[in-house]
This record gives structure tokens, sequence and C-alpha cells, in this order.
């Protein structure tokens, strides 16, 4: 059998003897399921760690200036003396939260666990096209979220200028604390994250153009693949930019260049920089930040329309207009970054070209927000956990995608720009939707990384809590904005002098905010709990749990080198047959020929 | 340290314990024969119902957080274009609600309607190239409008300011606010960061006389550089390497930047000295006129702040090494809006709005609007001074000028330097501190005052 199998790919011919070392199969393994793995435990140990931070600067919002327990447990005196959260730790926190969240869970943690995991098989391909490049991207990802962590413990505190790090604040240790140490630890973990996106991202690419077997046309590719693909060449063109300016910021801070810096004295020194521009980070910032928002999106989004289309039991709607709003939402992602600068002092027609950009992005959104919708109306609904938060995702989708208009509108930003109206827009549409598609992902795709079911009335309890947390978070949020709160302070007090209806609006609201954060948090146990228990001591899984189409249900439970025992699978369909007439079965996979007669989709 | 060993004693006891309800769990499954795949009809019931459960409880606490707070927790705007915008806000919230509503309700009413239910197979609908093709031009419609409409206000608020606007600076800096008023010219006088002298010159205005000063004071003040290169130089003066390292860096600096001290002189015309010196600077708080229109100019001095008045709806970021501007008039004083708030102790206030440091939210200036007369008083006075009989100032004018040479204005009383109708405002309303809403101009210039 296992001879056979190899026949078609001349590296993989060791696999014959299956006596691995431990070394090689569990830590510099090459093989595309355990480092989907790897990535994944790595980004859930960083997700439970920013969610943590999260919780410490939450409670010095609601109750601001009170003394907890908890942040002395966590902070100890240097950062929360008497228990009270220093000014210096609250902006730390923030940013290395949001950096977490962002990088390492969202992009690194999401991208790397479900493209490693399904581009191989549900292509029908035996391994990525390239098994080292692939562990290097991994072990890369590894380190830069090690020096990231470590980051949070030293002396003069992580960095503190927010996850965008503009310069000159993240250029000039004088201006605090964190742009010492903290901030170089920084641009070196997301330096050595840049490489490992990138060298992920060139596997994924190459893999899905080469390695789609017999039969697997590119409009046959499920939407997860295409998702994968295009956020794979978003990646690819975008993060080098990134990697532009962290390398510019570092010569400014270590070379004494004057990229970003110009006639500046801070803490009355005078520097004799002259000439730079910070406004020229912030460009190349966002030129990979805005493409950064679908990098973290995509992916959620064609995890949830394989999950809804299985459980739906039905076809996705407008499979080829999906494909083209992915297409679009990629392009125009890269012409759209200067909608985060509106209020930089930059040309007035220079944003009404951003605003008809940003808002063009609207369309192929809301065309996938329909198609969602209407793959569901007449549907035969399975509530599988994975399939409550696939309908999770769209609403939140939806959610944050409406407060998305008012921000791309230039004239209506001008007030809402860094206010907490900002900070709910991007956490509903970026963050709870990611979030979502990966919890999504991992349900649905447990049985398949793990040989093993996750506990599905935990994993109820998990959906309801959480969704209930999220918009008890979030959607008060947005009026904590509207009563005009800046995003970053750490006391909103200083409201109370003048203000008094806005401050008591932020205040209560974010007392109620916090009490929700702590339960959502306190929710996500269910979900760590049923995680690790079930990796152990999980019920097996059948071969199909889910009557799904795609090739990955055809692989054996166990998992074994080069994904298929025998010849690679054929392809005879698209994978949304699901509930086709005619047929005896509400789902017909890929592998099954068509019919006498029958017509394609 | 009990504590923590507690505290994990009773996260381990947690973990076993839910461990054993588990195993409770999978056996009572196993005599079902149900797996954890099969998703039984009771859960799908359940789930559905739960669907729209949560929808009217996201639309209930939404509906409630509209009716408690509403789309405008920052009040009424207190400006000309304030209002266009707020307009523009609403408009564009009635539209993104109805699409919230409408899509929620959508997608939740579908999740509960059609759940399985035995022998009702699902409908095989992959497309429908004309049902694609409306949604797709009815956003497209809707996106057309908010943007006309966006771009129109945004073209008028951000357009050049008319030259009767009056020109006001506000410089940042961690962590506060000097605001610096064109004076009688309406022309703020030119300004270069190397003349930064923080107690006489903290603007780094240019005038002939200041370039010599910070010339001067390179060279021969107390780290000037004649004082750095003896201290180099000198054998019996212990310094520690890298004590030595940091001067002989700071001398370097500082021979690069009087070199180009000298370049600025050699090229100074002394003629548009007076643009500088009409100038005057205020701390603390900004006045402005109702009805005036403003041209703000925004500097920094260290990183990035950002100039936001939520009141007036306006913001701009401030930017070391460039100036960005603002235009704004402000319609209402403060009196009025206090009145219309029914708040005693409203106030206008500046606020930062960009991460700037550790004390980033405490870097805000009060601002008061006042009628036309009071501010015109209020502003003759900072031009002016107020003099005595006998010829001494009661009030020293706070021109650039006077900040650097407060001998040339021999003042009866021992005035403050800096701002003296800081200190009288704060007598105004039972001496709090930050109450300056009526500046006692009255006190000066009665016949000014209503
Ligand atoms: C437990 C759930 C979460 C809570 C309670 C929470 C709360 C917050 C709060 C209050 C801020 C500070 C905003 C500010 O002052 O500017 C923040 C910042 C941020 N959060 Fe979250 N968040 C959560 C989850 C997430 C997730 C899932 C993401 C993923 C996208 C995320 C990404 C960010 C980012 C990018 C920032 C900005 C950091 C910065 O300003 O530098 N957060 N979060
Ligand atoms: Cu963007
Ligand atoms: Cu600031």
């Amino acid at each position: 059998m296992a001879a056979v199998a190899h026949d078609a790919h001349g590296h993989h011919d060791d696999h014959g003897h299956h006596e691995e070392s431990f070394v090689s199969k569990y830590i510099f393994s090459q093989d595309h399921k355990m480092i989907s793995k790897q990535f994944l435990m790595t980004a859930v140990f960083m997700g439970v760690v920013a969610m943590l931070l999260s919780i410490l600067f939450r409670i010095q919002l609601a109750w601001p200036g009170e003394s907890s327990d908890f942040l002395s447990f966590f902070l100890g005196d240097q950062w929360a003396p008497g228990g009270v959260l220093s000014e210096d730790m609250y902006l730390g926190l923030v940013t290395i939260h949001g950096t977490i969240m962002v990088f390492f869970l969202l992009t690194g943690g999401l991208s790397g666990t479900f493209s490693n995991l399904l581009i191989p098989y549900q292509l029908g391909a035996r391994d990525m096209a390239s098994g080292f490049l692939n562990m290097l991207s991994y072990w890369f990802f590894f380190i830069s979220s090690g020096l990231m962590f470590i980051s949070l413990f030293i002396e003069t505190g992580p960095a503190m200028a927010g996850w965008t790090i503009y310069p000159p604040l993240s250029a000039l240790p004088q201006a605090i604390s964190g742009s010492g140490l903290g901030m170089t630890l920084w641009l070196a973990s997301m330096t050595i994250f840049i490489a490992s996106s990138l060298i992920g991202s060139l596997n994924y690419i190459v893999t899905v153009l080469n390695l789609r077997t017999k039969g697997m046309s590119m409009t046959r590719m499920p939407l997860t693949i295409w998702a994968f693909f295009v956020t794979a060449i978003l990646g690819v063109l975008s993060f080098p930019v990134l990697l532009s300016a962290a390398l510019l910021l570092m010569m400014d801070r270590l070379a004494g260049t004057s990229f970003y810096l110009s006639d500046i004295i801070v803490q009355g020194e005078m520097l004799t920089n002259h000439g730079g521009s910070p406004i020229l980070y912030q460009h190349l910032f966002w030129f990979l930040g805005h493409p950064e928002v679908y990098i973290v999106l995509l992916p959620a989004l064609g995890l949830s329309s394989e999950v809804i289309s299985t459980n739906a039991r039905k076809p996705i709607f407008g499979y080829r207009a999906m494909i083209g709003s992915i297409l679009a939402i990629g392009f125009l992602s890269f012409i759209v970054w200067a909608h985060h600068m509106f209020v930089t002092g930059m040309n007035p027609f220079l944003g009404s070209v951003f605003v008809f950009t940003t808002l063009l992005i609207a369309i192929p959104s809301a065309v996938k927000v329909f198609n969602y919708i209407t793959t569901l109306w007449k549907g035969s609904i399975v509530f599988t956990p994975a399939m409550l938060f696939a309908i999770g995702l769209v609403s939140t989708f939806i959610t944050g995608g409406v407060t998305g208009i008012i921000l791309a509108d230039a004239a209506l930003d001008i007030t809402t720009h860094d206010t907490y109206f900002v900070v709910a827009h991007f956490h509903v549409v970026m963050g709870l939707s990611a979030v979502f598609g990966m919890f999504a992902g991992v349900y649905h795709w447990f049985p398949k990384m793990y040989g093993k079911m996750m506990n599905k009335k935990l994993g109820y309890m998990h959906f309801w809590i959480t969704i209930v947390g999220a918009y008890g978070v979030f959607f008060p949020m947005h009026f904590v904005g509207l009563a005009g709160a800046p995003r970053r302070y750490y006391d909103y007090s200083v409201y109370g002098d003048n203000d008094i209806d806005s401050y008591t609006q932020m205040m209560d609201l974010n007392v109620i905010i916090t009490v929700f954060a702590i339960i959502a948090a306190l929710g996500q146990l269910l979900f760590l709990f049923n995680f690790f228990y079930s990796i152990f001591r999980g019920p097996a899984s059948p071969q199909n749990p889910w009557k799904s189409n795609t090739l990955e249900w055809t692989t054996p439970v166990e998992h074994i080198h080069g994904n298929w025992p025998g010849e690679l699978p054929t392809v005879h369909r698209w994978p949304y047959d699901y509930s086709k007439p005619g047929a005896e079965e509400d789902f017909i996979p890929q592998t099954v020929p068509l019919a006498e007669g029958e017509e394609e989709h | 340290m009990v504590t923590k060993l507690i505290i994990l004693l009773v996260i381990v006891l947690g973990v076993v314990a839910a461990a054993q309800l588990m195993r409770l769990y999978e056996l009572s499954a196993k005599m079902r024969k149900e797996g954890e795949h099969d998703i039984s009809r009771r859960d799908n019931r359940l789930n559905a119902g739960l669907m729209l459960a949560f929808m009217i409880v996201l639309f209930g606490g939404f509906i409630w957080l509209m009716v408690q707070y509403g789309w405008v927790g920052r009040g009424e705007a207190a400006s000309v274009h304030g209002h266009e915008l707020d307009w523009l806000l609403n408009l564009n919230f009635v539209i993104v609600i109805a699409v919230f509503f409408l899509c929620n309700f959508l997608l939740f009413f579908y999740a509960w309607k059609y759940v399985k239910k035995p022998g009702v197979p699902a409908y095989y609908f992959p497309h429908d190239n004309k049902l694609e093709m409306v949604w797709t031009v009815i956003p497209a419609i809707v996106l057309a409008v908010i943007i006309i409409f966006g771009l129109r206000s945004w073209n008028s608020v951000t357009d050049q300011a008319p030259d009767d606007a009056v020109v006001v600076e506000l410089f940042s800096k961690q962590f506060d606010w000097t605001a610096r008023y064109s004076g009688e010219d309406n022309k703020l006088g030119k300004f270069d960061y190397k003349l930064t002298e923080d107690a006489k010159n903290e603007l780094a205005l240019m005038t002939t006389e200041s370039i010599q000063e910070a010339i001067d004071s390179m060279q021969m003040g107390l780290k000037g550089i004649d004082n750095l290169e003896s201290q180099l130089n000198d054998r019996h003066i212990m310094l520690t390497p890298e004590d030595r390292d940091a001067k002989r860096k700071d001398l370097g600096n500082k021979e690069k930047l009087i070199r180009l001290l000298h370049q600025m002189k050699a090229k100074h015309d002394s003629k548009i000295d007076k643009q500088a010196l009409d100038d005057f600077i205020v701390k603390d708080t900004l006045y402005l006129c109702k009805g005036q229109e403003y041209e703000f100019n925004f500097r920094s001095k260290d990183v990035i702040h950002s100039a936001y008045f939520p009141h007036f709806r306006a913001q701009m970021n401030t930017v070391p090494g460039q100036t960005t501007r603002f235009k704004f008039t402000p319609d209402k004083t403060t009196t009025e809006m206090r009145e219309s708030r029914g708040v005693e102790n409203f106030n206008y206030v500046l606020y930062c709005n960009k991460i700037c440091g550790g004390s980033h939210y405490k870097m805000k200036m009060i601002i008061v609007v006042l009628e036309k007369d009071a501010y015109d008083a209020w502003a003759a006075v900072k031009m002016n001074g107020v003099k005595n009989a006998d010829g001494t100032y009661a009030t020293v004018p706070a021109i650039f000028d006077a900040i650097q040479h407060p001998e040339k204005y021999p003042t009866a009383a021992p005035a403050a330097p800096e701002d003296p109708s800081e200190g009288e405002t704060e007598e105004a309303e039972g001496g709090e501190a930050v109450e300056p809403v009526e500046p006692e101009v009255a006190a000066l210039e009665p016949e000014n005052a209503e």
C-alpha cells in the first residue's frame, strides 16, 4: 500500500519506515498536520496571555485608581504599586494585548493553523510544497512569540506606544520607558514574525498553484482555500512594507538616522534630527495595516463558508460571487490605507480619494453577508458548535461592518477618530469575527486534527457565553466612544471636572463592559478545558463526522505521512453538492463522479 | 505565598472535578449511543430557540443603549460646522442602524426558522444572478449617497480659511498645551525649534534677539559648548566613562546646532521681528470669541499629539517637524452651553487624542468661549497690558517681548510675569482652580464689560 502511495511524489519516499524519532515527529516536524497543531498550541497560549492582559487593564478602566489584589498578583509592586496599575504599564498592556491579538493569535495562529491543515488536505496533496520551509515558518513564529512574551517581563517594561508604534514616541526612549529595550524586543520579534509569515505565505501560494490533485481546478476549490490563497498573496505583498517601516525605525533608534524624526526636543534634550517625517511611517505601517485586517478576516470568512454550507446542508450561495468578493476585497484592501490617517494633516483631496475606495469595499463585503444569509434560507440547519460560531461570525461581521461606514466617511472620522468608537468597531468586525471564525474552525476540524471529538455541550455553553460576553463588551463601547472618550486613556476621571454628562456615560458603561469582559474571559475556560481534555480523552472521531464533501474527510482518522494511504483522490465536482435533488444522501463528496446525466452545479 | 498556593490548589481541584463530570457525561452518552457528532433534535431545537432569544436580547440591549445614551453623548455641537457634521452623522446612523437590524434579523430568524426538521430536505439553491445583481447594486447606490454627502462636508470643513479668520497656534508637548495668538497683525511670527529656551522662549519664536540669545546660551550657557569643552578637557574632573560619552555626544550635537544657528542669524531679516513680537501666549485656558472663525495651526515639540475638541467636532494631529491646520467657528459661549445643558460647571475642553506617553490622558486645556465684548476686552489686556495712573503696569502685556524682558515693564504690584489674567480668574467664582468662564476683564476695564 504505502509504496503505491508515494510513486508520484519522490520526496516522500522516506515514509516507508514509520519509526520516527520523537524530535522529528513532534518538534522539528515537517508534516503539515503536526505543524498546524504546533501553530494552534502556540496561538492558544498567546491568546490566553493577551486576554489576561485585557482583563488587567479593563479593571483599571472600570474602577480607576482602586486597589486590586488581582492586579498586584500579576504585576507585582513595580507595575502595580499598592495594587493600582501604573500609567506606563497600562499602555504597555494595551500595546502587547493588541499586538498579540492581531499578529500572533489572528495572523500567525489563524492562518498558520488552518492554511497548514487544510491546504494540502482540501487540495488532495501529500504535504506542503516545502516541508522544510514550513517547519522554518513555525519555528520563526515560535521564536517571535517567545520574544514578545519575554518583553513583558523586562525592567523598563514592554513596548508602550500602541500596537501601531507610531514614532517619534516609539523612537525615543526618553519619551516613555517602554520605548527602550521593550521596543527593541518588539521590533526584533516582529521582524522574525514577518519572516515567518513570508515563508509560510510563499509556501501556501506555491502549494495552491502546483499541488492540486487531478480534477481540482481553481473553480472547484473550496472557499477556504480561496481565502487562504488570497490571504497569502496579501501577506506577501504587504508584510515586506511593514518590515521596511520597522527597519527604518530601528535605524532611527540605533543608527541616528532621521527617517521619521525632525525638529524634536524631548525631556529638555534638543535632537539634531531634521527633515524626517513621522507621517511617512504611518503610510508604511498602514500599507500593511489595512491589508492586515483582511489577512485576519479572510481566513475566518473562508472557514465559516465551509462550516455554514456543510451544516446548512446547502451549497454556499453564489460560489463565484464569493470568489469574486474575496478577490475584490483583496485588491481594494491595498488602496484604502490612508483612511487611518484622515486627521494627520494630509491633503484633503487625497482624503477624498480614500473615502471613495474605502466605501467601495463595503460592496463585496455586503455581497458576502447576503450570500451567507441566503445560504441559511431554506436550509436544514444542524447546530454543531462550529455552526454556532460561524453564524456568530456573520452577525459580528454585519454589526462591525456597518460602523465602518461611519468611520470611512472622513468628515465623520474627524470626531470619531481614535475614540472608543473605533476600538468598538475594529473589535467587532475584526476581533470578534476572526475569533469566532477561528473557534468555528477549531470545533469543526478538531476531529481531523486530533482524531477525537470535542464535547458538544461544552461547546454550546462556550458559544453562548462568548457571544453574550462579546457583544456585552463591545456594544456599549460604541457609546463610550460616542460620548467622546479618546482611546488609550488610563483614566476617564479627567472628564469629570468639566463635562459631567459625558463622564457619567463613560464611567457607567465602563463598569458594564468590564463585567462582561470578565464573564467572557471565564467562558473561555470552558473551551480550554474541553480542548485539552478532548485531545487526551475525547471519544474517537468517525472518519467524516459532519458528513462533509471536501477531501480532508476522505483521509483516515489516524494521521499518516502523505495523507492518503493509496493513490491521491480524484476530484469530479465542486465541494458544495449538499442536498442535491436526485441524490440519495444529502451530501456528495468531491470524489464521487458525476452520475449519468447529472449536471455540475 | 500561601494565598498563591491555595489558589493553585483550588484550580487543580477544579480541573479534576470537571474531568470527573466529563467522564460521567460520556458514560451516559455512550449508554444513549449518541456521539459528539450526532446533533440530536433536542440540541438543534434548543440552539435554534436560543438564536431567536439572543436576537431579541441583542436588539433589546441596543434599543436600551440608544434610549439611555443616544448617539450624541458628546452633547450638542458648539461650532458652525459641527451642526452640519451632526446632521451627517444622523443620516449615516439611520442608514446603518436599518442595515444592522435588517441583516441581523434575517440571519437569526433564518437560523431559527430553518433548523433541521425530519423529512424536510434543504432547498438546493446554488446561485441566482438576478438576486446577486440586486444586492450588489442597492448597496452601491446607498454608498453613493453616503459618499456624496460625506465629501461635501469634508471639503467644506477642510477648505482653506478666509482671510479674516483669526490665526491661533496650538503648541503641544508632553503633557500640556500652549496657545499663541497672532496679535494685532493676525500673523504668527516665525519659529525654529533650535531657538527653544525653556523659561524665556518656549515656543522658539524667531527674532533677531532670540537668535542671538540662543547662540549665546548654547555657546556660553551653563550647559553650553564652552563649559562642556572645559569639563571634558579638565584633568581634575573625574568623569565616569558613560558621563564622558554623554558629554561628548552632547557637545557634538551642540556644535552642529550652533552652526545652524549662525546660518540662521546671517539669513535673518529683522523686519519680520514684529510679526513675532506682537504675538501673545496663553497657557491653561484658550479664550475664543463666539461667531469668530479661527484658523488653528498646530505644532508639536516632541511626539505626535492630537488636538481633539469633542464639543466643536474638530480634531487634528500635531506632528513634530511640520505644521498642521484646522479651522472652525465656535457658535455658543460657555455660558450659553452651561445653560442649555443645565450643568453649572461645564467647560469646553481640548484633549490630547494621540498616545503620547504615560500622562497622555491628563493632557488637556480648558476652552472658554466669550461674547465679542468680553473677548475683545480680554484680548486688549493681553496685548497691551493695563497701566496704573503712575505709568507702572497693573498687568504687564503678555507679549513675547515681555516674556523675555519683564524689566521693561515696571509693575507696581509684584505681578506674575507669565500670565496675570490667570491669577484673577481664580478668584472669579468661589476660588475654584478651573473656573475661567468670566475672566475679570470687568475689573480691569469696566467700560468694556456688560
Ligand atoms: C476579552 C476580549 C477583549 C477585550 C475586553 C478587549 C479590550 C480592549 C481594550 C479596552 C482596548 C484598549 C483600547 C484603547 O485604549 O485604545 C483594546 C485594544 C486593542 N485590542 Fe482588544 N479586547 C479584547 C479582545 C481583542 C481581540 C480578540 C482582538 C483581535 C483583533 C483585539 C485587538 C485589539 C487591538 C488591536 C487593540 C489596540 C491596541 C492599541 O491601542 O495599541 N482585542 N482591547
Ligand atoms: Cu484600514
Ligand atoms: Cu499628548
